[in-house]
């Protein structure tokens, strides 16, 4: 929107209102208070884990610190420099050919670029381990042809390393920064790129200098969501052999028994995240992302040919190749080869399914509970409880779990103990064990994924669309209902379609909270490769993958869609 | 937050005949001299009204009423706080201060908060916030509330045929050109039938030509539809044209009230003399109880002999005359259309030079270097305390963007 | 419209979930509820026959051992588990010191589990041993080079050994019972030998080193016999023809025998079905269970008297650890902190 006085004031007026915390739709506290209670509620494993920070725990830190913990922290930057720089690259780039270029195979690219988000990255590590490493098809295949015996008389790059981790997280990880970083470049206005292209800049000046500065801060969200995925991860690097910092976590909790420590370094985790978000927020500085005119045209694309075109489709269908085509070949085969395809699967496909659905409502609609609370009462206080509940994402999923648990205990049994001493009856937990509570813990997991999604779009809705609802008669939920919610309705399809595909690969939360007697695909995968069963863990893998497909299919058509105007 | 709204308020009114409106036009409040309201009150009384974000104070004790089947405009310069005003009347900011009477019932202020959707008052937003999602008849039936779906429709059908939209009734809003969409915008403030209407600069979206015919347009839907209203806009012809009065806004504060030629011809400060046009501004000092110029000497009542003042006259209010014996000397003379703007040049006694404008009408007179006498029309002549020079010029004509990408959620 | 919609579904499907969960923990007429972290596959159906038998239901949630011990903690004294069930003697061991186990005397269970594969005080009763021994190619390696796990320390395997990560519970039991026998120093010396000897950074699990020596990328793999069963009975040509390649040497024959763990399990302090638990416990210790163990797994019964496998009494007799298996326990926080400082990753 062009800097209008009115508009300015507005904005002005809102960034004003905030500093002062006061109310400028007279927000009704009904609001307000349901959404710091949700938020607390939401963050309380959060805080738990953070109150660690503050007990003492012995010479357990000075043990870590001097033996592991310094290979730990250079393991993890490595990675997270290394996925970093993979899922920009692979990410804008993807984002950007397909939707500035047009060469053959585009189409089909546009959405088969996020298929590898449909992998869970432990299983793309199995698959690669299985075809790569020393005893797999490939190296025997070479020993065969050559008539070598051993690792002496060749090289092989060895995929158990560093950068086999970096590759494989790289390749399932890149549709994230590709999903955002797309809906930017489809969102900006050809117009700017055009003044661009007159101001004398050529198409990739006009991609440096304008379009990526411009798509920035979604390129930054969506490589954040990437990161904080690594960091996160466990089954990949630990299968891997590389020690990063939430092997440290894991093996201090479960293998020293600490899990005082283990919340500690949980916490020391939280705080580098934070600190990443804050720096990249700092470096933005006061540029404004806002986009200053609303003029869209057709996209008309720089038509590539010859060995342009044969480059982008080698880059682009690289990914989609590494990341999804050759894993899922190899879930494929090696189920049609080892497992008896038994209808086991079908009551885990089930609750994976359910769970999956229940979560992804459930965050959408807390998300959009908080996300319009904070739009009409930006306090302090509203601010500080939403941020703590998002935080969930920067946490390694068993120490959520972990967070989760201790918590929910706590009140269940003050619950049980509440209705024994009242109603003489005994229930037993609750909610621990209970469906209820997994998908809570999966809230406090994946909740920021939603929110994030649902508070930007939120705020593409103008102040006065708000307020014309307002003037018109309609309360804050009228307004919600039918306004902002018709309005974002995308946003908040493509908010649940991203926790339903990570609920559906969720593994640690899902393993330490689930009901007795209650599998899902994931569970069963994890059970299966474990117990150093690959090959049987190839069929739930890929009913994983399967199910996961339809949700991402919904996805990339949702953002196929979303360019402005793209309606006719 | 419905509890604010069904706390009983004692029903207020406006100046009544007891209540003189002060010289800045709004009414010397005195809340317990409101009376019950009697028929004919004012439709919105703004009663020293303040708001402020943090130190800044946006709006500063601003009083005025805005009178049943009356339009009222603020204007004034981007800043003013006269959004801000606008905004407090609709409920979407609440006073710090004073209070805000909505027919006769404090709806802000004072505690009180009734939110936007309780005020029954219609907004026209400056860049039309038509919902995307719907088409132009759901838009304008949006609003209509408690009605069957036929009645809904019938209603909102009215509405577009009074601003003769009938035939896009089904259309989507991003079909629509900037014109039209203006026009389902009011069509959509006016259907619920509220009490006030509230246009926040409304035509600065539209190019000159068409905005010329939009606000005759719209001027007489809302006058054949009676209801109060309260408009914002930055451009002074723009509120010549609409208002039966104006409030000129500076700084957060009313600086004049009053119908438009009362402004013109009267203006109370250097600022609102100059808001409506270009004008000449010569400093001097007080001298005996008044000014000398080269048009000889003003009464200035109210200043001190040594008050540094500022002698104000508007260009149209010079007329020229060729001779030798005139005391200016024409620099340059420009055609603008209708009129001429004449540059010249007074070579005072006291010290620098003087420039002057000059409008003339008829033919351009090529006189440059030509002495000339100049005759003034004394009563568009003014003495004012001297101002800074950075006095807030008229804003220039902002390029307005289409509303927001209303596409983008579809 | 969309949204409450879908809301109110939400939430009623919440308050369903809530509602299942309820009656899921809310205990009925027989039953017994376990969490294990035995692999669902290797103890359902046995599980399954003692429904059959004495209709009582067996409730399963499976996950990691330290992962059911954070919930049975967080559950507390309302915790609806009965047994506690794992395949390793630390983390039994550990539920001990948390807390979360009672004792328990059954004369079935003190007859049937020998004295050094349960706990003392009747806390915990191993249901399962597993042996962890050396493997060698059969190519490279002659069996009369090998000797005990402390020989391997010896300069004459570098770069011929492979090994597990630390993580596994398996290595910290072997080092645990090492610093049980030699004394801390040495068995921090013997690991920091080892590491230096390892043909590659440890990765993978036992039946990867095996894999690796049949592929001729190390000559010697530590690891537990099962899974080298496993490998020669597998459908698997590649599993069957890596086992081929390689032999078993049951290491410490001359002096205090081979290293040996159990799977166990104890029953929880919140039980709420303990008669059926104990009756589970017992179950579990008889010779049907066992013979089960033998067959299905391959590993030892600790049932005096049960036969082994065809497959493992081809292996031949061999002389056991003679300790008890609660030193394990007791004795792994420390090797986990002598991995550390060897850096056995």
């Amino acid at each position: 929107m062009t800097e209008t006085a009115a508009a300015s004031a507005v904005r002005g007026s809102k960034l004003l209102t905030v500093l002062k915390g006061a109310r400028p739709f007279g927000a009704g506290s009904g609001w307000v208070a349901s959404t710091v209670f949700i938020a607390l509620l939401v963050g309380a494993p959060v805080a738990f884990i953070l109150a660690h920070v503050f007990v003492s725990s012995g010479d357990v830190w000075e043990h870590l610190a001097q033996t592991v913990l310094p290979l730990y922290v250079v393991n993890s930057v490595l990675l997270m420099l290394g996925v970093g720089v993979g899922v920009m690259v692979g990410g804008v780039g993807t984002a950007w050919l397909v939707t500035m270029c047009r060469f053959p195979g585009r189409g089909i690219l546009e959405w088969a670029l996020l298929l590898p988000m449909s992998m869970p990255a432990y299983v793309v590590a199995y698959t690669y381990t299985g075809l790569l490493d020393f005893a797999g098809p490939v190296q025997s295949a070479i020993r065969e042809v050559f008539g070598w015996s051993s690792t002496r008389n060749y090289w092989f790059p060895e995929i158990r390393s560093l950068g086999g981790a970096i590759i494989v997280m790289s390749l399932v990880l890149y549709p994230y920064v590709y999903l955002l970083a797309r809906s930017a470049f489809l969102e900006q206005s050809i117009c700017v790129l055009e003044a661009s292209r007159t101001l004398g800049r050529g198409p990739w000046k006009g991609f440096f200098k304008v379009a990526l500065p411009l798509a920035r801060p979604s390129i930054a969200a969506g490589t954040a969501l990437a990161l904080m995925e690594t960091l996160n991860d466990f089954g990949t690097v630990h299968y891997f052999a590389v020690d990063t910092f939430t092997t440290g976590i894991y093996r201090t909790w479960l293998g020293l028994g600490e899990p005082t420590v283990a919340a500690q370094l949980g916490a020391v985790l939280l705080l580098f995240v934070l600190a990443l978000v804050m720096i990249e927020r700092v470096s933005r500085g006061v540029a404004k992302f806002h986009h200053t005119t609303t003029r869209y045209r057709h996209l008309p694309g720089y038509q590539l040919r010859g060995w342009r075109s044969l480059a982008a489709q080698t880059f682009s269908f690289t990914g989609v190749f590494l990341g999804f085509v050759l894993p899922a070949s190899v879930l494929a085969w090696w189920s049609l080869r080892h497992s008896v395809v038994n209808l086991d699967f079908l009551p885990m496909a089930r609750n994976s399914f359910l769970l999956a659905l229940v979560a992804a409502l459930a965050a959408v609609a807390v998300g959009v509970v908080m996300a319009y609370a904070q739009r009409l009462s930006p306090m302090p206080a509203t601010r500080a409880a939403v941020r703590l509940a998002s935080l969930g994402y920067a946490i390694p999923g068993s120490v959520i779990a972990v967070g989760t648990l201790v918590p929910l205990g706590m009140i269940d049994n003050a619950l049980a103990s509440f209705i024994f001493e009242h109603f003489g009856v005994t229930t037993g937990l609750l909610l621990t064990g209970s469906i209820a509570a997994l998908v809570y813990a999966y809230l406090v997991r994946f909740l920021a994924v939603s929110f994030n999604g649902i508070e930007a779009s939120l705020a593409k809705v103008t102040n006065s669309m708000e307020a014309a609802s307002r003037t018109l008669g309609q309360g804050t939920f009228g307004t919600l209902r039918r306004v902002h919610i018709p309005l974002i309705r995308g946003s908040l399809l493509t908010a649940g379609l991203l926790v339903f595909v990570d609920v559906m690969k969720e593994l640690p939360a899902t393993l330490i909270m689930r009901p007795l007697n209650f599998d899902t695909l994931a569970v069963r995968t994890f059970t299966l490769a474990s117990d150093e069963r690959l090959m049987d863990a190839a069929a739930p893998a890929l009913v994983i993958v399967l199910v996961g497909l339809l949700p991402v299919m919904m996805l990339s058509y949702a953002v196929a869609r979303s360019r402005p105007g793209g309606k006719s | 937050m419905n509890k604010m709204f069904s706390k009983p308020q004692p029903a207020l009114c406006g100046p009544g005949p007891h209540c003189a409106l002060n010289p800045n036009g709004g009414c010397a409040a005195d809340p317990l001299r409101m009376a019950p309201c009697p028929p004919g009150s004012s439709c919105l009384i703004m009663d020293q009204v303040s708001c402020a974000y943090g130190e800044t104070r946006v709006v500063d004790n601003v009083s005025f009423a805005v009178r049943p089947g009356e339009l009222l405009c603020l204007l004034g310069p981007s800043g003013c706080g006269k959004t801000t005003t606008l905004r407090m009347a609709a409920g979407l900011e609440n006073p710090v201060e004073g209070r805000i009477i909505l027919n006769g019932q404090v709806v802000g202020g004072g505690g009180v908060h009734v939110p936007p959707e309780k005020r029954s008052v219609g907004f026209l937003f400056q860049d039309y916030a038509l919902f995307p999602h719907i088409n132009v008849l759901a838009n304008v039936a949006f609003g209509i509330l408690d009605k069957t779906q036929a009645e809904r429709r019938e209603r909102a059908m009215e509405m577009l045929k009074q601003v003769g939209m009938e035939n896009y009734a089904e259309a989507w809003p991003h079909q629509l050109s900037g014109g039209q969409m203006q026009r389902v915008a009011l069509a959509r403030a006016l259907a619920p039938k509220p009490m006030l209407m509230l246009l926040d600069e409304p035509f600065s979206g539209l190019d000159k030509r068409l905005r010329d015919q939009i606000r005759d347009e719209t001027l007489h839907v809302l006058k054949s539809s009676g209801v109060c209203v309260l408009m914002v806009t930055h451009d002074p012809e723009e509120a010549m044209f609409m208002a039966d009065r104006i409030a000129i806004m500076r700084g957060g504060r009313i600086v004049q009230i009053g119908e438009p030629e009362e402004l013109y011809r009267r203006p109370a400060a250097s600022f609102v003399a100059s808001f409506f046009g270009e004008v000449n501004r010569i400093p001097a000092k007080v001298k005996g109880g008044a000014v000398n110029s080269p048009f000889g000497a003003f009464p200035a009542p109210g200043f001190k002999d040594g008050d540094q003042v500022d002698l104000v006259i508007r260009p149209e209010a010079l007329s020229l005359e060729l001779g030798d014996h005139g005391i200016a000397t024409v620099l340059v003379s420009h055609m603008l259309g209708r009129s001429n703007l004449i540059h010249m040049r007074v070579d005072s006694e006291q010290g620098a030079p003087i420039h002057l404008h000059a409008r003339t009408t008829g033919p351009l007179p090529h006189i440059e270097g030509a002495r000339v006498s100049i005759k003034l029309d004394r009563s568009q002549a003014y003495v004012f305390p001297a101002e800074d020079q950075s006095d807030p010029e008229p804003m220039p004509e902002e390029v307005q963007a289409p509303p927001p990408s209303l596409g983008s959620f579809c | 419209m969309r949204m409450p919609r879908n809301r109110s579904y939400a939430f009623s499907l919440i308050g369903a979930a809530l509602l299942v969960g309820a009656s899921l923990n809310a205990a009925s007429a027989a039953e017994v509820n376990v969490y294990t972290a035995r692999k669902d596959h290797l103890i359902k159906p046995i599980l399954d026959k003692f429904t059959q038998q004495t209709g009582i239901k067996v409730n399963l949630l499976s996950a990691g051992e330290d992962q059911l011990i954070e919930r049975l903690k967080s559950e507390g004294v309302n915790s609806p588990a009965d047994i506690f069930q794992t395949t390793d003697v630390a983390r039994l061991n550990r539920a001990r010191v948390e807390g979360l186990l009672q004792p328990i005397t059954s004369s079935v269970l003190e007859k049937n589990v020998p004295a050094k594969y349960r706990d003392p005080q009747g806390y915990w009763f191993g249901q399962s041993a597993r042996a962890r021994v050396i493997f060698y190619s059969k190519d490279r390696v002659k069996p009369g080079e090998l000797s005990t796990f402390e020989d391997l320390a010896d300069p004459k395997w570098k770069g011929r050994i492979c090994v597990r990560s630390s993580s596994s519970a398996y290595n910290q039991s072997l080092l645990a019972g090492m610093i049980a026998v030699d004394g801390l120093e040495k068995a921090e010396a013997w690991s920091k030998a080892i590491v230096a000897s390892m043909a590659r950074k440890p990765q993978g699990g036992d039946r990867d080193q095996i894999s690796a020596v049949a592929a001729g990328q190390c000559d010697i793999a530590i690891a537990n016999t099962y899974y080298f069963a496993g490998m020669i009975t597998s459908d698997k040509a590649e599993e069957r023809d890596a086992a081929a390649k390689v032999a078993l040497f049951w290491p410490g024959q001359q002096g205090r025998g081979a290293h040996m763990n159990i799977s166990g399990a104890g029953i929880t302090k919140s039980a709420k079905n303990k008669a059926e638990a104990v009756k589970l416990m017992e179950f579990l210790s008889g010779a049907e269970a066992q013979q089960f163990y033998a067959e299905v797994n391959n590993e030892f019964p600790v049932l005096p008297g049960a036969k082994r496998s065809q497959l493992v009494s081809a292996w031949g007799e061999f002389k056991e650890e003679t300790m008890n298996v609660a030193m394990l326990g007791e004795n792994n926080a420390q090797a986990i902190r002598v991995f550390d400082r060897v850096s056995w990753r």
